[in-house]
């Protein structure tokens, strides 16, 4: 039984994550005829919340309440995940992403996220302003321009060899490697 | 009056993630899909996919791990739906299981490049959000308002944007 909790709590590898997510495919499609998508739970949220007459949001969001539970699912299972399988042992990053942003001006990298970035600090400074507030406002706004991030598209959408899909997978990468290594050095130059 | 203003302004319901169920599922089904994602959540978390760190060696093309999860998990839908569809493979209801066809439009260019670089400003795609902040991550509750809003936004000038 240790020996089993040792292995959950230890960082799942690729290969395990993967078709395990992968799987989740015909899970939807079997148990209920649903589709695999996360972004359009933001849409329903728009719908349910505040659809102020706007056509694209006036519909039945009661009936896509399923992918409102499916995301809360999500936020229960990190809470499990970290509270309950939390890996006893330190967090690898690969020794050159390090060195990358140390350049940049990140020093702690002891979590699954920056702590000089994600604390509560940061977030009424110019830093917070760029990485929550304008970073979350373009992934809710380029996911519904796009049609669906990287669930809907990457792997329901190529899972089922929609070309549209591709397009816009590859169109994801190109703007995280923009940001990454054309911009990012220049917002860290702000502070 | 304001009854067939709405029925002018209503479009047809598109959406990457529709329910396609035709019987109408009791409230307490929900909890398959509670179920799902509980598993997804854990998975996020397990995997790291949740890291700010992860997405950075992803962009910077520092480990296989991200490409390794996303390419496997595409490998494994693809053989999943190829099996559903070769063998007609029904739903637990007995429904036959619906495809979307997607249309390619402008959007998936121009909303795929800012959506990339918001990933990688934020560390994460939408269903990781939900995740940080159930890993206790509590300033990623600003990060998810304002996806929200990037969304309600998209809405409002939908018919103004290039498509």
């Amino acid at each position: 039984m240790n020996q089993i909790m040792e292995l959950i709590t230890q960082p799942w590898p690729w290969y395990v994550a993967g078709p395990l997510i992968g799987l989740t495919v015909p899970t939807l499609l079997l148990i209920g005829n649903k589709s695999f998508g996360i972004s359009s739970s933001l849409r329903h949220i728009c719908a349910a919340c505040l659809p102020a007459g706007i056509p694209f949001f006036n519909y039945d969001w009661k009936k896509e309440i399923w992918n409102l539970v499916f995301v809360s699912g999500i936020f229960f299972g990190g809470v499990i995940a970290t509270n309950f399988l939390e890996n006893p042992d330190t967090f690898i990053l690969s020794e050159r992403t390090i060195t990358d942003l140390k350049k940049l001006g990140i020093h702690d990298f002891a979590g699954l996220m920056p702590a000089d970035l994600f604390s509560v600090n940061a977030l009424f400074t110019i830093k917070g302003f760029i990485f929550f507030v304008l970073g979350g406002f373009m992934v809710g706004f380029g996911t519904r321009y796009a049609g669906g991030c990287t669930s809907g598209h990457a792997i329901m959408g190529l899972s089922n060899l929609q070309l549209p899909s591709l397009i816009a997978t590859c169109c994801f990468m190109v703007g995280g490697i923009t940001m990454t290594h054309l911009i990012l050095p220049y917002i860290f130059k702000l502070f | 009056m304001k009854n067939s203003q709405e029925v002018a302004t209503q479009e047809e319901f598109v959406c990457e993630a529709p329910n396609n169920m035709v019987k109408k599922e009791p409230p307490l089904e929900n909890l398959k899909y509670l179920i799902v994602g509980i598993m997804f959540g854990i998975i996020f978390v397990k995997a790291e996919i949740i890291s700010w760190f992860r997405i950075q060696e992803m962009f910077r093309f520092q480990s296989f791990h991200m490409y390794g999860v996303i390419g496997s998990a595409v490998i494994v839908g693809m053989i999943s739906v190829f099996l559903i569809k070769k063998f007609n493979i029904k739903t637990m209801s007995g429904e036959k299981v619906d495809f979307h066809p997607k249309k390619f439009q402008k959007g998936q260019i121009y909303g795929g490049l800012i959506f990339g670089l918001g990933w990688a400003l934020t560390g994460a795609c939408p269903g990781p959000l939900f995740a940080q902040i159930g890993s206790g991550f509590v300033v990623v509750i600003v990060t998810l308002i304002s996806a929200v809003a990037g969304t309600w936004v998209y809405g409002y000038f939908k018919n103004k944007l290039p498509n």
